[in-house]
C-alpha cells in the first residue's frame, strides 16, 4: 500500500501545475461553491476547453489515435486534482468527455472512432445525452422514442427530457426503441444523432435555480442514416451502460476535488460569519458538522484511490467504485445545506442584492445540488443496483 | 500510487480467516465470555505460534517487524469473529507503550516475552473522570527514596486481571498539563496494587478497576523521561486507535455478510425479504458505511506506517467515522434480522455490543470530530 507518487507522476503534477498557473484565463473568477457550467459562460468555457485540448490536458486516458494521449488513470487523477486545486473553470463538453467519447471508443467502428472523439475533446462538437423521457426516468429501459427503418435511414419519433446542453449541442447520444416486440432491454439501439437534422426541436426547461440548463427535445420524423448506429442494432442497452462505471470513476475524482474546494470555501464562509454574536467556527455544534463534512470529503478521496488501484492493477472494480456516487451526493447536499445554515437569514438573498453573501453563489449551488440525487440515476435506483449487483439480493 | 493490499497481505488475510474460523468459533467466543480469562492458554500459544503477538515488534525481539497496514488485515479478521481475550491490550496497549517508551532493557525483556506468548500486558490510562486529555491523569507517582510511590484509581483498564505487567499513566508533577505525565512499568503482584474485574455489557472485552495504594516501585520502573510521556502516550493511543478501527471494520463487514445472507433466505409475504426495497436500501446504506469505514481506516494505517504528519488527523477521522458506521451497521443488522436478531442465541448481539464498547474506547465520534476540527484549524 502506497499513496505516494512516482517521480514521473510528481513531474507530471509539477508540469500541469505550472501550466495552469500561466494559462488560467484572467477573466475567470472562481467562487467557493462547486463549479458547474452555467448558462452565460458557454462561449468562454468552449474557448477554455479548446485551450486544454491544444495543450493536451484533456482525454488523457483516450488512445492517441482518437485524440487522447494514451496515459493511465493516474495522470488523469493528477490532472483532475490540479484543475480543482487551481479552481480552474469546468469542462463544458462534460457529457461528451465523460460518456460519449469513451462509449464511442469502446463500441464504435474505425470510421466513427476517427470522426467523433477528437472533436469531443476539442469542444468543436458538444454532446448531450438523450436517455430520459417523460415516462421513462428510473425505468430507463421502458423508453418509448421509436426508430423505424426506412431504406438506409432510421426514422425517429418521440421525446426526450431533462436533456442538459441540448440547446448548444451538436450531437446527442440517443437511445431509441428499434424493436418493440422483444423484452424492453433487448429492443433498444444507440444512435449518434446530429442535432441539426430536420425534425429535431429543442425547448429549454427552466429549472429550480431559475436558469435553463436543460431541455425537452422533440423528434418529428427525424431521418438518421444507418451509419449512425453505435454498437449494433438492438444492442443499445449494453452500449449505454458499458461506460457508466468508467464514467463514475473518472468524473468521480474531479467531483471529489471540487467538493474539497467547495468545503474550503465553506470553511472560509464560516470563519467570516457570526451566529448569535459568535464566529460560526467557534460554535461547538457547527464544528461537529464541519468536521464531519471534512471526514466525508476526505473519505471519498481514499475510496476513489482504492477503486483506481483496482483499475490500474487490471482488476474488476469492487464495491468501492459504486458506493462513491452515493457518498458524494450525500456529502455534497449536506455541504450545501450547511452553507445555508451558516448564512442564516442571508441565505434568502440572491444575486442582485448588495446584501447577498458572496454575490449569492451559495443559494444558487444549494438549489442546484438538489439534482445530484436524481441525475445520473436516482439514489433509490443506485441503492437497488448496489443491493442486487454487489450484495446479491434477489430482484423483485 | 497503489492503495490496495499486497499479495503477502492477502495471504495473511486468508491464513488468518482460516485459522480464526476454525479456532475462534462462536462456541469458543461464548465460552470465553463466561470466564474471567477471556482466553485459553492453548489459543494464546497458537496466536504466538502464528507470529501474531509479535507482528509489529522488531525482529531483534523475535517479532516480524511488520507495519500497521499488515496489522490492519489481521485486526479485520479478528474483528470478524469478535475475538475475545487480551490480544488488543497486550500487543497494542501495554506492548506498544513499551515499544515506544521503554528503555532498551525493558523492550528486550517484555517485547520478547509478549511475542513468544509468555507475557501479557496492558495500559492503565483512564480514570473515573473518563477523560481522554492530560487533565484526566490524576493518579500520582511521587519520587521517594530513589523510587516511586503510586496512588490513585484507574478505570476501564482492559485485561488488567490477566496482565503480567501494567503500563501506568501517572502524574509526576502536579497540575493538569501535558507536561508532568509519566509512564511507569508495574509488574503483576506489586504490593499496593489491587485489580478488580468489572461486569461488562460486551463480555468479550474484560475491563478492570486498578487501585494503587502506596505502591512502591524502583526508579528503573520509569519508562522514558520523567514528566515527558504525554506525546508518546498520544502516539501509542493513535496507533491503537487505528488498529481498533480495523477490528471494527472487520466486525461491521461480518454483520453485513450475515444480514445479506439472511435477507436472501428469510421469506415474508411469499418472497425473500431481500426482494423488498425497504430491506435493499438499508443493506446498501450498510455497504456504503462499511466501505467508507475501510477507506478511512486503510488511509490511517498507511499514514501511521509512513509517520505522516497527517497521522493524528487520519486516526481521528477514522475513529469518528468507523464508530458511527459500526454502531449503525450493527443496529441495522439486528433490525433486518427481526426477532431472531434480538436473541441471545444469535451472534448479532456480540457484534452490537462490541460496536458499543469500541465506540467508547479512545474517544467516541463526537470527541474525534472535535479533534478533527482542531487539527484542521477550525
Amino acid at each position: 500500500m502506497d499513496l505516494s507518487l512516482t517521480p514521473d507522476q510528481e513531474a507530471f503534477r509539477a508540469t500541469v501545475r505550472s501550466w495552469l498557473k500561466s494559462n488560467m484565463p484572467r477573466e475567470w473568477k472562481p467562487t467557493g461553491s462547486s463549479e458547474i457550467p452555467r448558462a452565460g459562460q458557454y462561449e468562454f468555457l468552449r474557448r477554455w476547453q479548446r485551450t486544454l485540448f491544444d495543450a493536451g490536458y484533456i482525454g488523457l486516458t483516450w488512445p492517441k489515435d482518437y485524440g487522447g494521449r494514451g496515459l493511465t488513470f493516474m495522470e488523469e487523477l493528477i490532472l483532475q486534482q490540479e484543475m480543482a486545486l487551481a479552481k480552474a473553470p469546468p469542462i463544458l463538453n462534460v457529457l461528451g468527455v465523460g460518456m460519449g467519447g469513451p462509449t464511442i471508443i469502446a463500441w464504435g467502428n474505425e470510421e466513427q472512432k476517427k470522426r467523433y472523439p477528437a472533436k469531443i475533446l476539442s469542444c468543436e462538437e458538444i454532446w448531450c445525452q438523450g436517455y430520459s423521457e417523460p415516462n421513462s426516468g428510473s425505468d430507463l429501459a421502458s423508453l418509448q422514442t421509436r426508430a423505424v427503418k426506412d431504406g438506409e435511414h432510421w426514422v425517429i419519433n418521440g421525446q426526450k427530457v431533462w436533456t442538459s446542453f441540448a440547446h448548444v449541442a451538436d450531437y446527442m447520444m440517443l437511445l431509441a426503441r428499434t424493436d418493440p416486440s422483444v423484452p424492453k432491454h433487448k429492443g433498444i439501439t444507440y444512435f449518434l444523432l446530429d442535432m441539426k437534422l430536420p425534425g429535431v426541436t429543442v425547448k429549454p426547461l427552466r429549472q429550480i435555480t431559475g436558469e435553463a440548463e436543460f431541455n425537452e427535445v422533440f423528434f418529428d420524423n427525424v431521418r438518421v442514416h444507418e451509419s449512425q448506429v453505435l454498437g449494433g442494432v438492438n444492442n443499445g442497452w449494453a452500449v449505454g451502460l458499458t461506460t457508466l462505471m468508467y464514467e463514475r470513476l473518472t468524473l468521480g475524482f474531479g467531483l471529489q476535488m471540487r467538493l474539497r474546494i467547495a468545503l474550503d470555501g465553506l470553511v472560509e464562509l464560516a470563519k467570516g460569519m457570526e451566529k448569535s454574536g459568535r464566529v460560526v467556527t467557534k460554535d461547538p455544534v457547527m464544528r461537529q458538522k464541519l468536521a464531519q463534512l471534512w471526514i466525508d470529503t476526505e473519505c471519498l478521496k481514499y475510496t476513489g484511490a482504492r477503486a483506481i488501484t483496482k483499475l490500474l492493477r487490471g482488476e474488476m472494480p469492487g464495491p468501492e467504485a459504486s458506493t462513491g456516487k452515493m457518498a458524494w451526493v450525500d456529502t455534497h447536499q449536506r455541504l450545501q445545506e450547511i452553507a445555508m445554515e451558516i448564512e442564516g437569514p442571508y441565505s434568502q438573498l440572491v444575486k442582485g442584492s448588495d446584501w447577498a453573501v458572496e454575490g449569492g453563489v451559495w443559494p444558487h449551488s444549494f438549489l442546484r445540488s438538489r439534482a445530484n440525487s436524481i441525475e445520473g440515476g436516482t439514489t433509490e435506483i443506485q441503492k437497488n443496483i448496489i443491493a442486487e449487483r454487489l450484495l446479491g439480493l434477489p430482484k423483485d | 500510487m497503489d492503495f490496495g493490499f499486497s499479495q503477502e497481505q492477502e495471504l495473511l488475510r486468508s491464513t488468518a480467516r482460516k485459522f480464526l474460523e476454525n479456532e475462534c468459533t462462536s462456541g469458543f467466543v461464548r465460552a470465553r465470555m463466561e470466564e474471567p480469562a477471556g482466553v485459553t492458554d492453548d489459543f494464546w500459544a497458537k496466536l504466538a505460534e502464528q507470529g501474531w503477538l509479535g507482528l509489529v515488534y522488531a525482529e531483534e525481539f523475535g517479532g516480524s517487524g511488520l507495519g500497521f497496514v499488515d496489522l490492519t488485515v489481521l485486526m479485520e479478521e479478528m474483528g470478524r469473529v469478535v475475538m475475545p481475550g487480551p490480544f488488543f491490550s497486550t500487543v497494542l496497549l501495554g506492548g506498544l507503550a513499551i515499544r515506544e517508551a521503554g528503555s532498551a532493557a525493558q523492550r528486550k525483556e517484555w517485547l520478547t516475552k509478549i511475542g513468544a506468548g509468555q507475557a501479557k500486558a496492558t495500559l492503565a490510562w483512564t480514570e473515573p473522570s473518563a477523560r481522554w486529555d492530560a487533565a484526566g491523569v490524576t493518579c500520582t507517582a511521587k519520587e521517594n527514596k530513589g523510587g516511586f510511590v503510586l496512588n490513585g484509581t484507574k478505570l476501564f483498564v482492559p485485561d488488567a486481571h490477566l496482565a503480567d505487567v501494567i503500563v501506568m499513566v501517572a502524574r509526576t508533577n502536579e497540575g493538569k498539563a501535558e507536561d508532568g505525565v509519566s509512564l511507569i512499568l508495574v509488574p503483576k503482584d506489586t504490593r499496593g496494587v489491587t485489580v478488580k474485574l468489572l461486569p461488562t455489557m460486551d463480555q468479550t472485552r474484560k475491563l478492570c478497576e486498578v487501585t494503587f495504594q502506596d505502591a512502591s516501585l524502583p526508579a528503573d520502573a520509569l519508562m522514558g523521561a520523567k514528566g515527558k510521556a504525554w506525546p508518546t502516550l498520544t502516539r501509542v493511543v493513535e496507533r491503537a486507535t487505528v488498529a481498533l478501527c480495523a477490528e471494527m471494520c472487520g466486525g461491521a463487514q461480518r454483520v453485513l455478510d450475515m444480514t445479506t445472507d439472511y435477507a436472501k433466505i428469510r421469506i415474508a409475504f411469499g418472497k425473500p425479504i431481500g426482494t423488498y426495497q425497504g430491506v435493499k436500501h438499508r443493506a446498501a446504506d450498510m455497504l456504503v458505511d462499511v466501505e467508507n469505514a475501510k477507506s478511512l481506516t486503510y488511509y490511517a494505517a498507511w499514514a501511521v506506517d509512513e509517520n505522516s504528519p497527517e497521522a493524528p488527523l487520519a486516526a481521528s477521522m477514522a475513529k469518528a467515522y468507523v464508530t458511527d458506521a459500526y454502531r449503525k451497521v450493527a443496529g441495522a443488522g439486528i433490525q433486518l434480522h427481526g426477532g431472531i436478531g434480538f436473541t441471545w442465541e444469535h451472534d448479532l448481539h456480540l457484534y452490537f455490543k462490541r460496536a458499543k464498547s469500541s465506540e467508547f474506547t479512545f474517544g467516541d465520534s463526537t470527541y474525534h470530530r472535535e479533534r478533527v476540527a482542531q487539527l484542521i484549524n477550525l
